[in-house]
């Protein structure tokens, strides 16, 4: 049983440039995952607007019936986000840990065009050992 | 369908879970969007009118779900997004946080939606969303000069309402609460 169903990494403008799945039931097309994303990034937005006091960054955390959602939030505007199966903790650490691996194996690639989707052999590896790492630490529990 | 244990109304409303977290605002609407309800405890920041904020709302509540309908990763069988999906129909969500709010989120079979908004280091309220759906119940739906899909305008609602969102989290109020007093004001 997954922990951990997907990632998704999407740009400032809403824009989804890394999508990767883990497990979910059922297939997802591009076109789907680009749609979700966009969705997303206009319900955080939105999300901001609803706010009761001032100084909201958009949603951190979405309950679902089936699956939380976690979200982090770049200082850039670049937003990282995984679905998980409810109550599954220690979220927030990971998307910081695929956010500095962002930085270091995306951004400091010489060849990554900014704002585009992310093709970097090296990226991926170390986020499949990331997730592996905190599967297993899950498992651990 | 029997969905939340009976018609009758609980005597004792859930214990609130956290502290501190009295509420921000509130909002009822019903299947078609119209907003029956809007109370509002704490708000600071009002940024739009009450209509456009009230359009926002359910805008952001029909999108969200949605995308957890489309999202859900234990169904095969999603269909496409954006197809309008019955109330229960789907994977649905019950909460979302930020760092300044917490949204809790309910859905009757009859597609009353009911939004309570409060601090974000609130527990879980979908047993206090049910205990208000359950006013809504009595106060409104038993209410025979009430006309469904239209605003409520009922005072003795919105003081129990009140009362218990107010109460929300702090020792004396949910001993407040557990005081049946529905019961003398149905009396009256």
């Amino acid at each position: 049983m997954a922990a951990i169903y997907s990632l998704y990494i999407i740009n400032k403008s809403g824009g989804l440039i890394f999508y990767k799945d883990y497990g979910s039931a059922g297939r997802m097309d591009t076109n789907d995952s680009l749609r979700l994303a966009s969705l997303w990034h206009s319900m955080h937005a939105i999300s901001q607007q609803l706010s009761p006091v001032s100084g909201c960054f958009g949603i951190e955390l979405l309950q679902a019936d089936t699956f939380d959602l976690h979200c982090f939030q770049s200082l850039t505007g670049t937003k990282f986000f995984v679905v998980c199966e409810p109550g599954t903790q220690h979220m927030e650490n990971l998307l910081k840990h695929i956010y500095e691996l962002y930085t270091d194996y995306v951004l400091k690639n010489p060849f990554y065009e900014m704002e585009m989707p992310i093709r970097c052999e090296l990226f991926e590896i170390s986020l499949a050992q990331a997730v592996q790492k905190e599967r297993v630490s899950l498992l651990g529990r | 369908m029997q969905f939340f244990g009976g018609t009758e109304i609980s005597p004792s409303p859930p214990v609130p879970t956290a502290s501190g977290n009295n509420g921000n605002m509130m909002y009822i609407f019903n299947r078609n969007g119209v907003c029956l309800l809007y109370r509002e405890w704490n708000r600071p920041l009002k940024t739009l009118s009450s209509q456009q904020d009230h359009k926002l709302m359910f805008g952001l509540l029909f999108s969200l779900k949605s995308l957890t309908a489309k999202m859900d990763p234990t169904s095969a069988e999603k269909g496409n997004l954006g197809v309008p999906q019955l109330p229960g129909q789907g994977c649905s969500f019950h909460s979302f946080r930020t760092n300044t709010y917490k949204l809790s989120f309910m859905e009757s079979p009859s597609g009353i939606k009911l939004i309570l908004v409060t601090h974000p280091r609130t527990g879980d309220l979908r047993d206090s969303l049910k205990y208000i759906y359950n006013l809504y119940v009595e106060y409104v739906v038993k209410n025979p000069l009430y006309t469904p899909g239209t605003p409520i305008r009922s005072e003795l609602f919105n003081k129990t309402v009140d009362q218990y969102v107010r109460g929300l989290g702090t020792e004396l109020a949910v001993m407040l609460c557990k005081k049946p007093s529905y019961v003398c004001v149905l009396a009256d």
